[in-house]
């Protein structure tokens, strides 16, 4: 089972892991991405999500099919926010349930990595003295 | 044709709003449309990579165009 979300509400993380927990899976593995205080040791005040809404949960929904078929993992869930996010907010939760912990650990981080690769989602870090649209520049 | 081109992120503030209108030939593909809003937009080459979605997929630069598709830059993507 797959569970996509793009939210501009605050994220619930425990709402998020009880959608996954299953009698049948005895292991969850969880990401939780937060927001930092710095980048580069440069304060950071905000972060801004925007999203291009439909691609994003098209994108979001490959990834979780694609790791269903790569783990024999029983349920998936990926939650992302939009809008503006102050630190220590969480902008995206991943929660996986398998049978056995190294199928969820490992899908777990596939669905991280491949939707930081992939899905068109774009975060703006804002500062003291200016922002910048992160990874847009070489 | 003039086809409507959705821009997010950085493109937004590189094309000057959510939409822009690119006039392309009627059989135009991906490519020319890329090579049409580089020559537009000069900016938008500076980027580590920009790439094009086409009714919610990317597409590739032989891809063709109809009027009608949705169509969109997509700059080097940040989520998580």
């Amino acid at each position: 089972m797959i569970d996509i979300q793009i939210s501009d509400k605050p994220l619930d993380i425990s709402s998020c892991i009880d959608w996954v927990m299953s009698p049948d899976c005895g292991g969850i593995d969880v990401f939780i991405g937060t927001v930092r205080n710095a980048t580069k040791g440069k304060e950071v005040t905000r972060l801004e999500f925007e999203a291009y809404r439909q691609m994003a949960l098209n994108e979001m929904q490959k990834i979780a099919e694609q790791a269903l078929e790569k783990w024999p993992v029983q349920k998936l869930l990926i939650h992302h926010r939009t809008g503006v996010l102050q630190v220590g907010e969480v902008p995206v939760i991943i929660a996986v349930a398998a049978a056995h912990r190294a199928a969820a650990f490992d899908a777990c981080r596939y669905t991280i990595d491949t939707l930081k690769e992939t899905v068109p989602i774009w975060k703006r870090e804002v500062f003291e003295d200016g922002e910048v649209w992160v990874a847009a520049h070489p | 044709m003039k086809v409507n081109v959705l821009a997010f992120g950085i493109a937004k503030e590189i094309v000057g709003g959510s939409t822009v209108e690119v006039e392309l030939t009627s059989d135009a593909t991906v490519g020319e449309l890329r090579a049409e809003l580089e020559e537009q937009y000069p900016r938008l080459a500076k980027l580590a990579s920009f790439m094009i979605a086409v009714n919610n997929e990317y597409a590739v630069a032989d891809n063709a165009l109809q009027q009608r598709d949705e169509i969109a830059i997509i700059p080097p993507v940040s989520g998580g």
